[in-house]
């Protein structure tokens, strides 16, 4: 019975974002200067029934649903759509709708296409740092997905600015300075999200298994992702790589850090293995 | 009752004979309240910009209602009728009617979409309002107008994108630094143009503002006037490290800023992005500068493609709203007609006629079976009665002249007749 609750509201939200995904799509191309702020509400709702449906497996699993491929992404989605939700009404920023609607969507796809079933988590993962890490962890990667798509919109409105025809969506973007802004403001989360969640990680291994680090495919992925973001705030707090090269980097980050989610899993497998 | 415009227009006059004819300061009242007194000219509003001259009046007859219009305004400003008339336009009727609404919505501007003319509209309409020389027609008139102007606002981009090289480098500045209260300007050298950006900058707030020239006296000249700090012309590629948007218009016949030393400011600025507008002819700013990365330059050519592209864009939107025009005529005139004593009389008629009938056919059914004949003498009683009743108001909203809108509005009261529709708007 629960299980088919989970299925449909998992549709619902699914059905949701793709809709708020596509009206997303179509803001880019109206003519109008203002958004209609569809996307948003059609977002909210299936955030809406996307909650219910990770409450409703939390309860079933008695533990924060992120145990198998199809929870992991779907929980990932869900935090993107917290940050985005926290950055739209603290700037505004018109279009962000447009850009981090598909990538919400296109994790939750994927979600879809995995297993679904709710597993036990082994009596040698139960413990508090469990919740911790995986929120810690969770929260960091959706910082940098949301600072790709930052990332994507300030390399856009660049080019018009750069290229002086000011046709099409410039009027609609955001200024560079506060996509420059938030992008920073993203890294700057996202970056000792990692770290922390790296550290209960390596705790939280120790009381489980007696290690702290064991280079498992996971551990060196998301060591790799730590550089790489620290190398990102080190560029531009020291050399000011800012703007356009810190949005390319930013979609460079993201890249890393969707192969150390899926493809770790997938192809290398390792103790973050999911299934 | 009929709508006239009489007036000239940038397009028509020039600025000699619009300063002429301009009803300004007390003046305007004077005017407002000779007309109101003049015989046959039953409303009147007078619209009165460095751009346009009009009188709207409600008139009984077009043709004398002109002749006095026109006399008036060379009798009040002391021209020449000759001088006059060949300036002058007239509008009668629906003519008038979209010649307001074009108007109001700025379609008839030098700069189409510009918005000061709704508001200079509406001061004017107050006027007349005060002034008690407006009447059922001109009101609605000005009502509908204000209304078909913000319409086109709302639903056209007639007025959203700029067309002044000073309007487009504050909404580049805008969408390079957004808040420009944090950021810092420079003017380099001085000319209109660029005095007219350097004022736009500033009246959306830059916090600090530089100005340098060659001449050092003129540098601290427009210091005072931008409130702005003047430094020498030697020091300013040193200032640069301090400032975020800069714009340049010297006569220099070469570069004065190149590639290389804004590379070493960049660095030393960390980055922090600038913009650079290079109104000079010939350029002073090296073009090569636009690759450096977070630097943005824009030279008076790349401005004015902008305006250029916005101006087309202004006139596509345009045809847009004068089908908008078009369809709020097409209103207008239905709630005039309304008001006609035409519709009035056909309404009373066939109110009287439905009654008739109606009373007839009870009757009949009551005393029948008749004869024929019979049946025709009671029918043709009836008719006779009816029409005999309602001769004399018709014939009243006929002959009516002055006072015909009142007249119709008391027959549709007295008779309870149903109006038509509701004057083409929805309640």
């Amino acid at each position: 019975m629960h299980i088919e609750i989970n299925v449909l509201l998992f549709e619902l939200a699914l059905t949701f974002y793709f809709l708020a995904t596509i009206a997303g799509i179509i803001e880019i191309f109206r003519g109008r200067k203002t958004t209609s702020g569809l996307a948003l509400y059609l977002a909210v709702t299936g955030f809406l029934f996307h909650t219910a449906n990770i409450i409703s497996r939390y309860v079933e699993g008695g533990h924060i649903p992120v145990t198998n491929m199809h929870e992991a992404t779907s929980f990932f989605s869900w935090c993107v759509l917290i940050l985005f939700f926290f950055y739209e009404f603290r700037y505004k920023p018109g279009l962000l709708s447009s850009f981090i609607m598909p990538i919400v969507f296109i994790l939750m796809f994927s979600s879809s296409i995995f297993p679904r079933e709710i597993k036990t988590l082994s009596p040698a993962l139960q413990s508090y740092w469990f919740g911790i890490h995986v929120i810690l962890a969770f929260l960091g990667d959706a910082a940098f997905a949301m600072a790709c798509g930052i990332g994507i919109m300030y390399l856009l409105q660049e080019r018009y600015v750069k290229s002086k025809h000011l046709s099409g969506l410039f009027r609609k973007l955001p200024s560079l300075q506060v996509l420059d802004e938030i992008n920073y403001h993203l890294i700057t989360l996202g970056f000792p999200l990692l770290t922390f969640a790296m550290i209960t990680g390596v705790i939280w291994a120790n009381s489980a298994w007696g290690t702290y680090w064991r280079w498992d495919p996971k551990e060196v992925w998301s060591l790799i992702t730590w550089l790489i973001y620290a190398l990102v705030l080190h560029l531009r707090l020291a050399v000011g790589w800012r703007g356009r090269k810190a949005a390319i980097l930013s979609i460079i980050g993201f890249i890393v850090v969707i192969f150390a989610f899926f493809g770790v899993t997938l192809i290398l497998k390792g103790r973050h293995a999911f299934m | 009752m009929n709508i006239l415009v009489v007036g000239l227009n940038h397009k028509t006059a020039t600025v000699e004979i619009r300063e002429k004819i301009a009803f300004d300061g007390p003046k305007l009242g004077e005017a407002v309240n000779i007309l109101k007194d003049s015989p046959g000219i039953k409303e009147n509003i007078i619209l009165s910009t460095c751009n346009r001259v009009e009188i709207y009046a409600g008139v009984n007859s077009s043709d004398s209602g002109t002749e006095n219009i026109k006399n008036f305004i060379a009798g009040f400003h002391n021209v020449p009728r000759e001088a006059l008339d060949k300036a002058l336009y007239i509008y009668e009727g629906q003519k008038a009617i979209k010649h307001v609404f074009r108007v109001a919505s700025s379609l008839d501007s030098m700069m189409v979409g510009e918005p000061q003319i709704l508001g200079q509209l509406k001061d004017a309409y107050d006027f007349a309002l005060k002034s008690k020389s407006t009447g059922v027609y001109l009101n609605k008139l000005m009502k509908k107008a204000v209304s078909v102007a913000k319409r086109i606002r709302t639903e056209t981009k007639i007025a959203e994108n700029a067309v002044s090289i000073s309007f487009a480098a504050v909404e580049l500045a805008k969408k390079i630094f957004e808040d420009l209260s944090t950021k810092s300007f420079m003017l380099i050298g001085a000319g209109e143009m660029a005095e007219l950006a350097a004022k736009n900058l500033i009246n959306n707030g830059v916090r600090d503002v530089f100005i340098t020239n060659r001449t050092y006296s003129r540098a601290e000249e427009l210091a005072g006037e931008f409130d702005g700090k003047a430094i020498p012309f030697d020091d300013f590629v040193g200032k640069l490290l301090h400032t975020d948007i800069v714009i340049c218009s010297t006569g220099a016949p070469d570069y004065i800023l190149r590639k290389e030393q804004l590379h070493r400011i960049m660095k030393e600025r960390k980055q922090r992005p600038m913009f650079i507008i290079d109104i000079s002819v010939p350029r002073n700013i090296d073009p090569e500068i636009n690759d450096l990365d977070n630097v943005y330059l824009y030279d008076v050519d790349d401005l004015k493609g902008i305006i250029n592209t916005n101006i087309e864009e202004r006139g596509r939107e345009a045809a847009k709203a004068e089908k908008i025009v078009d369809v709020e005529v097409a209103s207008f005139l239905k709630w005039q007609d309304s008001l006609a004593a035409v519709p009035a009389i056909i309404a009373l008629r066939g109110k009287a006629e439905a009654i008739r009938k109606e009373e007839l056919e009870k009757t009949l059914r009551k005393i029948s079976p008749l004869e024929e004949e019979k049946i025709k003498a009671i029918e043709y009683l009836s008719a006779s009665i009816v029409n005999k009743l309602i001769h004399a108001p018709t014939a009243a909203l006929k002959t009516a002249e002055d006072d015909q809108d009142v007249m119709v509005d008391m027959a549709k009261r007295l008779f309870d007749l149903e109006p038509e529709e509701n004057n083409g708007e929805k309640k």
